[in-house]
């Protein structure tokens, strides 16, 4: 069981609190702060998302530059209290619309509310923004989401959450709509976060997409959904190898590793139609997780040529070819090169007549970045 | 002031400091609390507000507690719940106060609408007040009996809060057997789930003092009401689910049929996507089948693609949980995901927790089919700009060489790395030589090449300099620089830092001494001085040892230090496999991500309710098995490369597993584990912390006759005579048994012979009473057994206490032994064991 919950800003200020059970000392949250800013461990290396200090174990998960915590004397699966931070952080997100520093300090009373109706004594009762409805009683101030920092692509990677943070899905489930009509929405995204590994000689040495399909219901009513998935797709790659490539592609069909649902959905006619039946309750929720090892093409490929033009510098050449039909636009693209230690200077040199691109060398981390707001693909142009 | 305004010791300048902001709101509540004009409840609002946010940045807002109780009476149910969070807060350590709120929560508890008896009646169990308990039996009665399902539920954790408040009240109003009841019968699944929640802690506690608690322990898990949660598990909430998972887990199955029945209906949980679940369903499967080793295979197989799954969707954090039970799995079945290593390559942007733990399993699967293109990998990572990162990479490269796969084309990568000329890199890479060495001599030739060309001025780490020194003195004969390159360096002896390194000195150049005498007799004799005048008392000592050796005879010197040696053939683990087993007990728990059982970070009361070994009562926790086991995890961990001498081997074999090249039979080991961490203490005691393989490697040296020169680890044990005739009555020993700490805690191997012969628990008592044990109780079936030992001092009413569980399918048994006269516990422990071992034996 949970003995404490609560959020802490980047600087460390406690935005909530809640303690559960009072066996746990009260300047947790200090000293928990103290030890994650100071984590040095590893050689400067970030805190582990659970650690043991003193016989109390503390969890955490970053959200949006928020750290959500739960403390505990017991042996818990980590696995359960980590969703739980997760799934906590998404409840509030339902409720207030945006999810940031700046919301939660403006609908603090909000969250206890909802703090205390997802656990008792430690114990988790429900995470369901639907279930919940029916115990808050206090209306979500909504905050300015124009202010909102944008979390940029890499925020994708970095921050771990699958989804870009798409403005119409920043209302709250329980605001009325100026002029009291609620608007019958539903949002279906797909997410797919592709890994590849290529070679120096160019050839792909490793990909896998990771997917997920995220939706975000406002329906009224939890009328029942049918969501229709490719006909050829299928699961499982039998008794073959994960990487047994051969005779997998051109067919056209899907095949995915594995994958898992939302608990409200059906599967009844999945085998026969490959259909999902579900009826969404309010808030957002993965409908289903996929991995795929399939072969595909990746939509860009990097080039980069090392060359030593002195005793103390190097010359790089990085090109980025998009592979991707000319019907698509790529968006917000940021290309990263890790450089050694001891570099002190960078210089840029663009293609002619780049627009919107931007390079930057990134001291603190010793990185270089290379952003284009916008990729058109001229079939395999390159710059 | 009370403790949530001391945590708050630097507020930022942002925050209010507290004291007059308080007294401001202390004045406008009580403007309010008789007020019933318009607008008021809004008011009212907002100074709750303002006083919640003070609590919650650890401001101390308890002395405005009274006006909040008279601001409470009103009908606005946010009002409300702001007025019982703060009550919450503050009860405790205002106990008089909090008599002021018992008033108006007893009046919300009847209130028509069930949202607010619900919230008065947990608001009213949580005020954590001992002397107000009283209040609180009738409002609970009521509430696990109330029509709304909400109000049950708040109801039966409720009656676990009064649990903790006073134990006494709760048992006195029968609380347990209503909620055993609802658990069996309500309808509403999140009360059942509540019901299990509270039942389990508070029987949990319980069990200790009362039989009849263990026995209703016991009933949860009996064959009905597993069944019952089965049946109903698609009803519960995720998290509930996870609940009746773990319960489920630690239920015993009458035959196959019924495990496999259980595994069917459970199958369909691998595919959720809450992460607890699925590890949740997984340790269910995984532990019904521990007997069925086929099956439990075919478990591995299925689980591996869920896990795979849930690695790569949610957050980092998620992932790293799942990722770290990946990684015991796979550490114990490697073979079984040696076809999916690509799954462990690591990504760019992974952060580092995850990255160890993904090439500790790039290791573990390398088998001779995929090492070349795991050690390709493994090289990139050398070369990555994250110095730890690359640290680990080459390490794993080693340890991939030191499991005998392709080894010709590792050490040629190992000396590319020494070619890289970065030094981080050189010096991990010249301790896996050292190591390589050690176990391969046929490759000294290959490498003493390079590593001549190392300047010893570009290494500065001192394990990395202790194994180019050691490598200098070992192949003095085939590297022509040897005696100059130390005599160099021993010219440098005051600025060595590192004792480990001097230590190394002074043995290599004995070495090279031994094989190359005119032209390291200067060296020797400048480095005999410098050691005997150092100031660390091993180098002193050893360097005294040297040259009285010398002094004595030559060629006893040469035998002591340069004696004929044996290729070291297996590394030792570096966790024992009892450790492993109990992490492995203890799937899905922090034990797994921490890689250590729960008793070295939990303290006994916290361990879960539901201990299983432990039905006599909860163990207090075992300081001296603590200590037993510290110490020597804090070798292993430090020296993950701690080869040990074959003779040390020998003794261990007990805790290697995977050593392919020993095959003595296992029943060996009864005997042996005992010695085993007296050893390893020795190791860690003997030597200054930083300073503990090449120390310990040079001691091998120093002794380098083998380990019988080394003082035996443990004074023989006294010779322990029982009383034949002990007599203790079965309430004394569960009173011993609950007060005495264990003093020692074992899995020895047993006899097969022996267990053979254990056709029921009959047997064995005949066999142990015959060697005055007596046996005060036992239980089980084939294939485990349960027993409670007892024996005593024959001189002295001294009592030994022991809990021995035998698993006669894996010819293993758990000890656990308490005693009275702690000091003689390891005497009594080997009498035991012996006599153990006896059984069976013709």
């Amino acid at each position: 069981m949970i003995s404490q919950f609560f959020v802490l800003s980047q600087r460390g200020d406690n935005i909530v609190f809640r303690d559960y059970r009072g066996d746990v000392q009260k300047g947790s949250a200090e000293v928990f702060f103290r030890k994650v800013k100071f984590w040095k461990e590893d050689d400067k290396e970030e805190a582990p998302p659970v650690f043991n200090l003193d016989g109390v174990n503390y969890f955490h998960v970053k959200v949006v530059g928020l750290l959500f915590v739960a403390t505990t004397r017991n042996n818990l699966s980590p696995s359960l209290v980590l969703e739980l931070l997760q799934r906590i952080a998404r409840v509030i997100k339902d409720y207030l619309g945006v999810l940031s520093e700046g919301s939660l300090r403006k609908n603090f009373v909000l969250v206890y509310e909802l703090l205390d109706e997802v656990m008792d004594f430690g114990y988790v009762q429900t995470t369901s923004t639907e279930v919940l409805k029916s115990y808050i009683f206090n209306e979500p101030i909504v905050v300015d989401t124009d202010r909102l920092p944008s979390l940029g692509p890499a925020a994708l990677f970095v921050q771990g959450a699958k989804r870009m943070p798409g403005t119409a899905v920043t209302k709250s489930v329980v605001a009325h709509e100026p002029g009291g009509r609620k608007r019958e929405e539903i949002f279906v995204d797909i997410i797919e976060k592709i890994s590849v590994t290529f070679s120096s000689s160019g050839y792909i040495l490793t990909s896998e997409i990771d997917g997920t399909i995220q939706m975000k219901s406002y329906l009224t009513g939890n009328p029942e959904i049918r969501l229709a998935l490719n006909d050829d797709l299928s699961i499982g790659r039998g008794g073959r190898s994960i990487y047994d490539y051969s005779g997998s592609s051109g067919s056209g069909s899907v095949i995915l590793d594995d994958c898992n649902f939302h608990e409200s959905v059906h599967l009844d006619s999945f085998d026969v139609d490959r259909t999902l039946t579900l009826a969404p309750s309010d808030g957002e929720f993965p409908v289903m997780n996929y991995r795929i090892t399939q072969e595909f093409k990746p939509p860009f490929r990097i080039n980069s040529l090392i060359e030593e033009a002195g005793p103390l510098k190097a010359e790089v050449i990085l090109k980025n070819y998009a592979e991707f039909p000319s019907s698509i636009t790529a968006n917000t693209i940021v290309v990263e090169m890790p450089l050694p230690t001891y570099t002190t200077r960078v210089n840029y040199e663009l293609e002619p007549g780049a627009v919107g691109q931007m390079t930057d060398f990134k001291e603190s981390n010793r990185r270089l970045e290379w952003s284009l707001k916008k990729v058109i693909s001229l079939a395999a142009a390159h710059w | 002031m009370a403790p949530p305004a001391q945590s708050q010791k630097s507020s930022s300048p942002s925050q209010p400091s507290g004291k007059g902001e308080v007294s401001d709101v202390k004045m406008q509540l009580r403007q309010l609390a008789g007020s019933r004009a318009p607008g008021t409840d809004d008011s009212k609002r907002e100074l709750f507000k303002k006083v919640i946010s003070y609590m919650t940045i650890g401001i101390d807002v308890s002395a405005v507690f009274s006006e909040m109780v008279m601001c409470s009476a009103t009908s606005d149910i946010v009002l409300k719940k702001m007025c019982y969070l703060y009550v919450g807060n503050y009860a405790k350590n205002n106990p008089d106060l909090a008599l002021l709120t018992i008033n108006f929560l007893q009046r919300d508890c009847k209130d028509e609408d069930p949202m607010i008896r619900g919230l008065a009646l947990r608001s009213l169990c949580s005020l954590r007040v001992a002397n107000l308990v009283e209040y609180l039996v009738g409002p609970l009665g009521n509430g696990l009996k109330d029509g709304n399902s909400y109000v049950r539920m708040v109801a039966s954790i409720g009656v676990l809060k009064l649990y903790h408040i006073s134990a006494s009240t709760c048992m006195d109003a029968d609380f347990p057997a209503m909620l055993k009841h609802l658990m069996l019968n309500d309808k509403d699944a999140q009360v059942v789930a509540n019901c299990l929640t509270s039942l389990q802690e508070i029987w949990g506690l319980e069990a200790s003092t009362s039989e009849e608690a263990a026995r209703e322990r016991e009933m949860l898990l009996s064959k009905a009401v597993i069944y019952y949660f089965l049946n109903r598990i698609k009803e519960f909430s995720e998290w509930a689910q996870c609940i009746v998972l773990e319960l489920v887990a630690k239920y015993v199955p009458s035959d196959s049929n019924e495990i496999f029945d259980v595994m069917n209906l459970l199958e369909d949980r691998l595919q959720h996507a809450n992460g607890a679940v699925v590890l949740a369903t997984i340790k269910v499967f995984l532990q019904l089948t521990l007997s069925m080793t086929d099956v439990h295979q075919q478990v591995y197989e299925r689980i591996k693609s869920p896990l795979l799954t849930l690695v790569s969707s949610g957050s980092p954090e998620q992932s790293y949980a799942v990722l770290s039970h990946l990684h015991l799995l796979v550490m114990r079945a490697p073979f079984i995901f040696s076809s999916d290593y690509k799954h462990f390559y690591c990504q760019y942007n992974e952060p580092f927790y995850v990255k160890k733990l993904k090439l500790e399993m790039l290791t573990a699967v390398a088998n001779e089919s995929n090492t070349y293109d795991i050690v390709t990998e493994l090289c990139e990572y050398a070369a990555n700009v994250d110095i730890p990162m690359a640290r680990e990479s080459i390490r794993a490269v080693g340890k991939i060489a030191l499991q005998q796969y392709d080894v010709n084309a590792i050490v040629d990568r190992l000396l590319q790395f020494l070619e890289m000329e970065k030094e981080h890199v050189t010096a991990e890479t010249l301790v896996l030589v050292k190591d390589l060495l050690r176990k391969y001599p046929q490759w000294s030739h290959d490498c003493i090449a390079v590593v001549g060309n190392i300047s010893s001025k570009n290494v500065q780490e001192p394990k990395a300099k202790a194994a180019l020194i050691w490598m200098l003195g070992e192949y003095a004969q085939d590297m022509q620089d040897a005696p100059y390159i130390l005599e160099s360096l021993i010219e440098n002896w005051d600025e060595e830092h590192s004792a480990e390194v001097r230590l190394h000195l002074l043995t290599a150049i004995m070495k090279c001494f031994l094989r190359r005498p005119p032209e390291t007799q200067k060296a020797l004799g400048a480095a005999l001085a410098a050691g005997l005048a150092d100031f660390h008392q091993d180098v002193h000592d050893r360097a005294l040892f040297y040259y009285r050796l010398l002094k004595y005879d030559v060629s006893v010197a040469e035998r002591v230090v340069n004696p004929p040696k044996q290729a070291v053939s297996v590394f030792a683990d570096t966790q024992s496999s009892e450790v492993k087993d109990r992490i492995f007990d203890e799937f899905n728990s922090l034990s797994v991500v921490y890689q250590k059982p729960s008793y070295m970070f939990t303290d006994k009361e916290h361990r879960g309710p539901f201990a299983f070994s432990e039905e006599l009562g909860n163990l207090s926790i075992d300081t001296d098995l603590a200590n037993d086991v510290v110490p020597a995890q804090r070798v292993e961990e430090n020296d993950k490369d701690l080869l040990l001498s074959t003779s040390e081997k020998e003794e261990n074999h007990g805790s290697i597993n995977n050593s392919s090249a020993y095959d003595a039979p296992s029943y060996d080991g009864s005997r042996m584990v005992g010695a085993l961490q007296p050893q390893q203490d020795l190791v860690s005691l003997d030597q200054p912390p930083p300073a503990n393989t090449p120390a310990s490697l040079a001691m091998d040296d120093l002794f380098g006759l083998g380990l019988p020169v080394a003082p035996s680890p443990t004074p023989p044990p006294l010779a322990l005579k029982l009383n034949a005739k002990a007599v203790l009555d079965p309430n004394s020993f569960q009173q011993k048994w609950r007060q005495l700490p264990v003093a020692a805690s074992q899995e020895i191997s047993l006899n097969p012979q022996g267990v053979s012969a254990l056709s029921s628990p009959q047997v064995l008592l005949r066999h142990m009473q015959g060697h005055s044990i007596q046996c005060i109780a036992s239980g089980g079936q084939a294939p485990n057994f349960k027993f409670f030992f007892f024996a005593q001092k024959e001189d002295e009413p001294s009592t030994y206490l022991v809990e021995c569980v035998i698993n006669s399918a894996a010819c293993k048994a758990q000890l656990k032994i308490k005693a009275d006269d702690q000091s003689t516990t390891q005497a009594f422990s080997t009498l035991f064991q012996s006599v153990l071992s006896e059984f069976g034996l013709p």
